[in-house]
Order: C-alpha cells, then sequence, then structure tokens
C-alpha cells in the first residue's frame, strides 16, 4: 500500500532528469530573485537597517533552498504567495502595531540623538549687532582655521582654540586672505570640493574670546564667519539640556521629552514605546469617545444600508432586464452601468455641488423640490440620507451587473419544473432563483461590506465628515465613519499628527472588519448547503 | 598571540585609513596654492538633491546649472507635488533619506521645527532684500529657517466695468457701493460652502482687532489665541449681522468655484480673491483692479500673507554646499526673476518684487500682502482651522448665535490645544 502510494505520488518534476531549457528559464530568473535579494539587503546595509537586511537574506536563502531542491513541490507553489503575504501584509501589520506602541507623531517624529542634535541647532544663534566678516578658510597643523580681515584691513587668524589674533605677514586681496605664514589657504572651489574639510569647517567654532560667553565664529557656507552662541548645554552623561542663559535644567524623560521640573518641555521630542496607552485612549479620553461610539454605530449603518440598498436595487433592476420582453436590453443594461464607470471620487465632489442647498446653485434643490432651501449636506439626518442616496447611485450599477451575471447563469430546468408544478412567480423567485444567487453573491456581499466600512473616499469627498458635533471639542462630525475619524486625529493633513493613536485606531477598525467578515463568511457556507 | 595579530590588523588599519584621508586632502592643498588656477578647474564632488515641484523645477535647475558650472558640484532636482513635500519630508528627512534642500511653505515651519528637521539658515545680515513680511514668516523663535522667496495674500478684486470708482475705506461703504451696482449681489466671497474659511474672512477679523493668536512686539506669534474678547465678539455679531440671518451680504452656499464664477459672470462688483484667481476673471473678459481689503472694524485690514520658501535640512550631508547655493545662487536678482517667470508668484525678492510691480494687479496683491500679516506656523495654528472655520459657517449661516458659537470655539481650541 505505502510502496504503491509512493509510486503514484512520484511527481512529474522529480521523474524528470532533464536540464534543458527549463533549467536554464529557471537558473535566469533564480538569478534575478538572487540579485534583487542581494540589492535590497546591500541597500539595507547601507541605510543600516538590520532587519530589512536579515528578513531580504532569509527570503532568497529560503527561495533557494525551495527551487534548487527536488522535493518541496508544495513549497514551490506557494512560496512566491507566501513571500507576498509577508512582505505587503503580515510586515505592514506588525510595522503597524509597532506604532501603535509608540508615540510617534508631530514633536515625536525621531530618535533622542536627533531631538539633541535639532534642539542644538536651534538654538545656537547668532549674536546680535556683532559682525559679519569675509571668510578664508586655512588649514594650519591643528586643523582648520578661520582668517578674516577686519575693518581696519587686518588679517585676524583663530582655530578651535585660539581666538582670532592678528597674523604677521599674511597677504590680501580685496576682502580674500591670500596667504598666511604657516597655514595652507583653502579657496573656496577646493573647500567645496572636499566634504571631509567641509564637516570640519561646519563644526569649526572659533572663540571671541577666552570668556566662552562671548560666544564664537562659525560659518555656514564657508565665506562669511559671524558670532553665535549657543543657549542649551547638552550633557549625555546626565541626560540633560541646561539653558544657559537661565540655567534651568531639562531632563530626559520616559515620555520623550526634555522636561523640566517646573513642567514646561523643550519643543522636540524622540520617540518611545508607550505601551497600550494609545488603545485606552481612544476609549477613555472624553474628547473621542463620546463620538468614538457614535461613529461606530454610523458606520455599521452606513456599511449594512449601503449594501443592502445597492444590492436590492441592483437586484431588482437585474430581474427587470432579464426578461426577454424589453426592448433595448443592451443599451439599458450599458447605461445603468454608466455611474460605475466614473471615478468615485469626481462623482462625490458632483454630488456635493449637486446637493448645494441654495436652488441658484444647488441643481437637486432646483429641479426636483421647486426651488426649496433644503439643507442636504448640513442637517444631521439628511448629510447621512445624502450619503446613503449618492452611495447608493455609485454601487448599484456593481451589484447589477453581478445579479445580472448570476441570473443568467442559473439553471432553466428547476425554473421550469418549478413552473411546470404550478409555483409562482413570486415563488419561484423566493424558493429558487434568490437561494441561487445569494451562493455566488454572498461573498461579494461581504466584500462589499467590508470596503464600505473604510469607505473614505465618499465621505471625505460629498460631506468632509459633517455637520460637526456640537457636544465634543474633537473636530468630528455626524457623517464621519471610523476611518475619517481616523484621519481626522492622525492630524496628517497638517496640525499635529498623532500616527500612534492613528495606528491604534486602525487596528481597532482591522479586528472589527475582520470580526464580521469571518462571522459572515462562516454563515455563508449554510448558503452552500442549499444545492 | 591572537590579541597581537588583533592589534597588529587594527594599527594597519589606521594607517591605511590614515594614509587614505591625507591621500584625499592633498591634492587640494596643493591646488590652494594658486587659488585662481583651482577657480578654472573645478572638480565634481558630492551631490546635492533638492526637492522642488515641477512649476519651479527649471528656475531651480537654472540656478543649479550656473552653480555646478562655478563649483563642479553636481545637484539633483527631485519634482514632487507641492502638497506631498510636508508629509515626505517630516518621514523622510530621519531616515537619512530626504533631500539637502526642499521648496516649502512658511506655515509647515513650525512642525518642521517640533520634529527636528530643518536647520537656520544665515542670510549673513541681507535680511534687508527681502520683504518684511516674508522674513516674519520664516522666523521661528528669533531664528531664520530658510530662504523666503514667494508671497501670497488674498486682496480685494473689483470689476473695474461695474465699480469704475477706487475701493471705499470701509467695508459698509464699499457694500453701500456694490448695491448702487445693482448686480444680484453687491459683494461676493469664498465661504467655503458649510465648511466656512477664515482663510478668507482674516482680513476682516483683523480688522476688529482680533488675530487668530497673539503677536509678539517682533512680529512672531504666541500660543495664546488672540481671538477672545470683545472684539472677537464684535467680529463674530459683525458675521451674523451680514449673514444669511441678517442682511445677507455673506452666504455659506458660495465655495470657492461659486464664489469664483459669480464674480467671473458679473454677478459682483466686489470680491476676495487671491493671485491664483486672476487668470479665470480675466478669460471670463472682466477687467479687474486689485486694492488692499477695506476694513470693517476700524482697524487695518491685515490678510493672511502665505510666504514659499527654500529649507535646509537638518540632516542634510552637505549643508556647507546647501547654503553656498541657498544664499549665494539663489539669493539673487536673476535666480528670483526665474522664479518668477516659471511660476508667477508675488517675489519675496524686494528688487524682484519692484521690477514686477510694473503689472498694477501684481502691485494690487503686494499693497494686500504689506498690509497682511503672516500665517501663524506654530504647529498650533494646524488644529485652529477646523473649529474656526465651523464656528464661521454656523455663524454665518445663521444655525447659531454669534456669540455662543464664538464661545464654543474659544472652549473647543482651548480643549484641543491644551490636550
Amino acid at each position: 500500500m505505502s510502496i504503491d502510494n509512493a509510486v503514484v505520488r512520484e511527481s512529474h518534476a522529480r521523474a524528470w532528469e532533464g536540464t534543458g531549457w527549463g533549467f536554464a528559464v529557471k537558473l535566469v530568473l533564480m538569478a534575478a530573485v538572487n540579485a534583487v535579494g542581494l540589492y535590497i539587503a546591500w541597500s539595507a546595509w547601507d541605510v543600516e537597517q538590520w532587519g530589512v537586511l536579515i528578513g531580504s537574506l532569509a527570503l532568497v536563502a529560503v527561495a533557494d533552498v525551495v527551487y534548487f531542491s527536488r522535493r518541496r513541490l508544495a513549497g514551490k507553489y506557494i512560496l512566491p504567495g507566501l513571500v507576498f503575504l509577508l512582505v505587503f501584509q503580515v510586515f505592514t501589520m506588525a510595522y503597524t502595531v509597532y506604532v501603535a506602541t509608540t508615540n510617534y507623531g508631530t514633536g515625536h517624529n525621531s530618535t533622542q540623538e536627533q531631538a539633541v542634535d535639532a534642539l542644538l541647532i536651534q538654538n545656537e544663534r547668532p549674536v546680535e549687532g556683532a559682525p559679519t566678516y569675509p571668510l578664508t578658510i586655512v588649514e594650519g597643523e591643528e586643523g582648520p582655521g578661520f582668517a578674516v580681515v577686519s575693518e581696519t584691513g587686518q588679517v585676524l587668524v583663530g582655530t578651535a582654540e585660539d581666538p582670532l589674533t592678528p597674523a604677521d605677514g599674511a597677504t590680501v586681496e580685496g576682502d580674500r586672505v591670500t596667504s598666511v605664514p604657516g597655514h595652507d589657504v583653502v579657496g573656496l572651489p577646493a573647500l567645496l570640493a572636499d566634504p571631509a574639510l567641509q564637516e570640519d569647517v561646519l563644526e569649526l567654532r572659533v572663540p571671541v574670546s577666552e570668556d566662552a560667553d562671548d560666544g564664537s565664529y562659525r560659518t555656514r557656507e564657508g565665506t562669511r564667519a559671524t558670532v553665535y552662541a549657543s543657549s542649551l548645554d547638552w550633557d549625555p552623561e546626565a541626560q540633560t539640556m541646561t539653558d544657559a542663559v537661565t540655567g534651568t535644567v531639562y531632563a530626559a524623560s520616559d515620555d520623550g521629552e526634555f522636561v523640566a521640573e517646573d513642567g514646561s518641555s523643550l519643543p522636540v521630542g524622540w520617540r518611545v514605546g508607550v505601551g497600550f496607552e494609545n488603545f485606552t485612549k481612544a476609549f477613555t479620553d472624553t474628547n473621542y469617545s463620546g463620538p468614538f461610539w457614535k461613529i461606530t454605530a454610523w458606520t455599521f449603518a452606513f456599511a449594512f444600508l449601503t449594501v443592502a440598498t445597492s444590492f436590492l436595487l441592483g437586484l431588482a433592476i437585474a430581474l427587470l432586464f432579464n426578461d426577454r420582453r424589453i426592448r433595448g436590453r443592451t443599451v439599458m443594461r450599458t447605461l445603468f452601468i454608466l455611474p460605475y464607470a466614473f471615478p468615485a471620487f469626481l462623482s462625490a465632489l458632483l454630488w456635493r455641488g449637486m446637493l448645494n442647498s441654495n436652488p441658484d446653485y444647488g441643481i437637486v434643490n432646483s429641479l426636483f423640490f421647486f426651488g426649496q432651501r433644503i439643507e442636504w449636506l448640513t442637517d444631521p439626518t439628511l448629510a447621512k440620507l445624502a450619503i446613503l442616496g449618492v452611495n447608493l447611485w455609485l454601487t448599484f450599477p456593481y451589484f447589477f451587473l453581478v445579479c445580472t451575471g448570476a441570473l443568467q447563469s442559473l439553471p432553466t430546468d428547476i425554473e421550469e419544473a418549478a413552473r411546470i408544478d404550478g409555483a409562482s412567480r413570486w415563488r419561484q423567485f423566493r424558493a429558487i432563483q434568490l437561494p441561487l444567487l445569494l451562493i455566488s453573491t454572498t461573498p461579494l456581499l461581504i466584500a462589499s461590506f467590508a470596503f464600505n466600512f473604510n469607505n473614505f473616499v465618499i465621505i471625505y469627498m460629498l460631506t468632509g465628515g459633517g455637520p460637526r458635533f456640537t457636544d465634543t471639542s474633537a473636530p468630528l462630525g455626524h457623517t464621519d465613519i471610523l476611518i475619517t475619524m481616523i484621519y481626522q486625529i492622525s492630524g496628517v493633513q497638517g496640525g499635529s499628527a498623532d500616527y500612534g493613536l492613528a495606528s491604534a485606531l486602525s487596528i481597532i477598525v482591522f479586528v472589527v472588519v475582520g470580526l464580521v467578515s469571518a462571522l459572515a463568511f462562516r454563515r455563508t457556507r449554510k448558503h452552500e448547503e442549499v444545492l | 598571540m591572537r590579541k597581537t595579530t588583533l592589534s597588529v590588523a587594527a594599527v594597519a588599519a589606521v594607517t591605511l585609513l590614515a594614509t587614505a584621508c591625507s591621500g584625499g586632502t592633498e591634492p587640494a592643498e596643493t591646488e590652494t596654492s594658486e587659488p585662481a588656477a583651482t577657480e578654472a578647474a573645478p572638480e565634481a564632488t558630492g551631490n546635492l538633491v533638492i526637492w522642488v515641484d515641477e512649476n519651479r523645477q527649471p528656475a531651480v535647475e537654472a540656478a543649479a546649472e550656473s552653480f555646478t558650472a562655478e563649483t563642479g558640484v553636481e545637484i539633483e532636482t527631485v519634482v514632487k507635488n507641492f502638497e506631498d513635500i510636508r508629509a515626505d519630508f517630516l518621514a523622510q528627512v530621519p531616515t537619512g533619506e530626504g533631500p539637502d534642500l526642499t521648496i516649502g511653505a512658511h506655515d509647515w515651519l513650525g512642525s518642521f521645527i517640533v520634529n527636528g528637521v530643518v536647520d537656520t539658515v544665515d542670510l549673513g545680515g541681507r535680511e534687508g532684500e527681502f520683504e518684511d513680511v516674508a522674513v516674519e514668516a520664516m522666523t521661528y523663535d528669533g531664528q531664520l529657517y530658510g530662504l523666503p522667496y514667494a508671497l501670497e495674500s488674498v486682496g480685494l478684486v473689483r470689476n473695474t466695468e461695474l465699480a469704475p470708482d477706487p475701493v471705499p475705506e470701509t467695508f459698509d461703504e464699499m457694500i453701500a457701493q456694490g448695491r448702487d451696482a445693482g448686480t444680484d449681489l453687491p459683494f461676493v466671497i469664498n465661504t467655503g460652502g458649510a465648511d466656512g474659511d477664515g482663510y478668507a474672512y482674516y482680513a476682516f477679523q483683523t480688522s476688529f482687532g482680533a488675530p487668530v493668536f497673539t503677536q509678539e512686539d517682533d512680529g512672531s506669534y504666541t500660543t495664546e489665541i488672540g481671538m477672545g474678547g470683545d472684539e472677537g465678539y464684535a467680529f463674530a455679531e459683525w458675521l451674523g449681522e451680514n449673514g444669511q440671518a441678517g442682511e445677507g451680504v455673506f452666504s455659506t452656499d458660495w465655495t470657492p468655484d461659486i464664489a469664483e464664477q459669480e464674480f467671473a459672470d458679473g454677478n459682483a462688483p466686489y470680491t476676495v480673491a487671491g493671485p491664483w484667481s486672476i487668470a479665470m476673471f480675466t478669460d471670463a473678459g472682466i477687467d479687474v483692479a486689485v486694492e488692499p481689503i477695506p476694513s470693517a472694524g476700524g482697524e487695518t485690514a491685515a490678510p493672511f500673507v502665505g510666504v514659499q520658501g527654500f529649507y535646509l535640512s537638518a540632516r542634510s550631508e552637505n549643508k556647507l554646499v546647501a547654503t553656498q547655493f541657498l544664499t549665494n545662487y539663489m539669493a539673487t536678482p536673476e535666480a528670483m526673476q526665474a522664479l518668477y517667470d516659471a511660476d508667477p508668484r508675488l517675489p519675496a525678492f524686494a528688487e524682484t518684487a519692484e521690477a514686477v510691480a510694473e503689472d498694477p494687479v501684481v502691485a494690487g496683491f503686494l499693497a494686500a500682502a504689506q498690509n497682511g500679516a503672516p500665517m501663524p506656523s506654530i504647529p498650533e495654528m494646524g488644529d485652529v482651522w477646523e473649529h474656526w472655520n465651523a464656528a464661521e459657517a454656523a455663524i454665518i449661516a445663521g444655525d447659531a448665535e454669534p456669540q455662543e458659537a464664538w464661545d464654543k470655539m474659544l472652549a473647543d481650541l482651548d480643549a484641543t490645544l491644551t490636550n
């Protein structure tokens, strides 16, 4: 038995021994895969992204093992799919989960190291009233230095250790120093051609005097020196920033900020982990929790009603146009599909204009409502109706299309049998057509529900979430759904972004959509048992 | 034994590195003995990357070419959507993938600063060569971040056929004249539809002495809301009086396109609009004149001024070269004129502004902008729009009592900003 089985299961791939064209093609393809993988690994090495480096190397290794091995037949088929799943789905989700546990957002954009750099940059200021000198870079034994021509025409030379002092025997041409004894003069072109020297020159601070409080000369572009003074001191040992003027000490806190004892903080912070704070904030912050439940309820209502109304309308029209007695069916069907062919965001914008409450501007009020002023987009209930109506207009052609196809593929013999048995038209539809139709359309209904649950475009383009709630300070409105709420809160379009909170909310939405879809798909199995 | 081998290797490596470094600097040193010769034959090195939008790419490219010819440094311009630059710059600078320089709007500055992605720019005392309001806009906490290059603001646009006289000093007189013109509307303004548009109405608001945020003496904004108090209420009441429940001068039915269309159709003699709308009006055959916005509350009507400029990345590895390019190759009359020719925006560079002000429309917008105040660039401003616009829309539509709506807005702002 087992021997027989083994013989039967011997795959054609294994039985085939040749190294002909097929192998050559495989070699070329695998070479390309390896090249891409190694290129990604190399780029990752360059930017020090170790996770990406290890991941890409591992994937390349796995691919090589699977495709150059004589076994692992199943792996050969599913590996590409698995890789795409990993890269595009699992990685994205894992990253979202990671961001959700951090305070990534405005003011917490990067690492502490970069925050320190930025704070030091922002707090080194030109000293008011101090002169700006035309500058020439010189190189001496102790590294680069500054040579400037003073108001009196005297050449002054200074380095990181020594303040500017008169240099004897220097020659000047215009406001540029052309030679200094004991130093090499570096011309601007040479400076611009030497990145390492540029680094040194930018970091060079030539003290104005022995007193550090007087500030130091520095250059930003290599031809001018100005006196700057730094008002923040960074102590890497103690992890503190000290204000040189007021003496206030700002200590690095667990929240990713430099905080002083009086509670004030420095503007630039960094990204730190905050655990589940973002998840709890969505439910406990009164600004969000009130609207959150209302918005959740409306999101479900919106997604469900959109699917229900557009399916019913699409089905009704499909049934109607499935009747052979109707003339010009093809033309009519084509016309019905038109709304589906326009880009949704364009249609939504057009509808927004047509629903303008002023009948002079809004064609809907002037044509269908006798020029009455009806506040389609500013009344909470009417705005919801407008959204559902426009979305119905956008979505029903899809279900019309799907139902038409499904109706045409239904077996006619069962209907004929029913007719002969004397079933009424309604009975035929209820007991035969609809159940058969639902088998093929239920997965599409669920997909449509999931899509509309996150239908950002229609909400954003038609009402922008408005009219706004009047009982909360959060910028949210009656027609906002969860995804537009996340967009508002994440602040991507300006203001203070909070990617951590937005990611946490996205995960909640993902869980909800996932649960609903899983439950619904489980139910569809019941339909399949009809057959 | 092993240790010795290792340390020998380490010493060898260090020596190699040292020779490599000195090898790199040596040619530079020898060249410096003859500065004239090096200037003639520059050597190509590091790359500078600049993000710029499609319209202005040719102008930046032209400045870049002369820079490359003179210094040998290659400049790569990367074309991006202007709207995408803010978010991309914030996200990519920390990873090291960002550009050295980017074009941008001044009101992004606040978030650039708290996210630590921009460096300061030192114009070396040349600030006076730029319009004051432009330098003020690019200044944050006393430091200049970025090279300002263009201004924009709204002004009062007049249909010279319907209203041949210059715009009167006050809003009420203007409306009276507008009614005399016998058109459908005495005046039209973008209200952003039901969403509201605080930007378009801002000049009227400041004429009541109610700026969004209070300003320091040097023009920089504090985080303290300036719209409260009697001045704010007076403005809110005024909006209500002229709104749909009152005189009907304003309407929330006016979206940007409707407001433009009404003016272009000759249905209103006056409108508040920006330079971006002028082409549409002239294409529709309207002769326009542009003047500063009349005062409604007695004080100067100061519209928001938006400034565009070039930012230097805090993590650029070529800061010296980038600053050299910015201050000596972009801040020149030629480069500024080229930028104007590529995309006609009011120049922030005074010399260029003067040159292009021969066009009366440009001169009108410049005059309007010189009356104006820079849009606040502090990150808090981003949280203001939504509440502010909504409150104005509710008042204009007559859905809410002016004072109540204004109080609600102030409370919301307080809650949002202290959060």
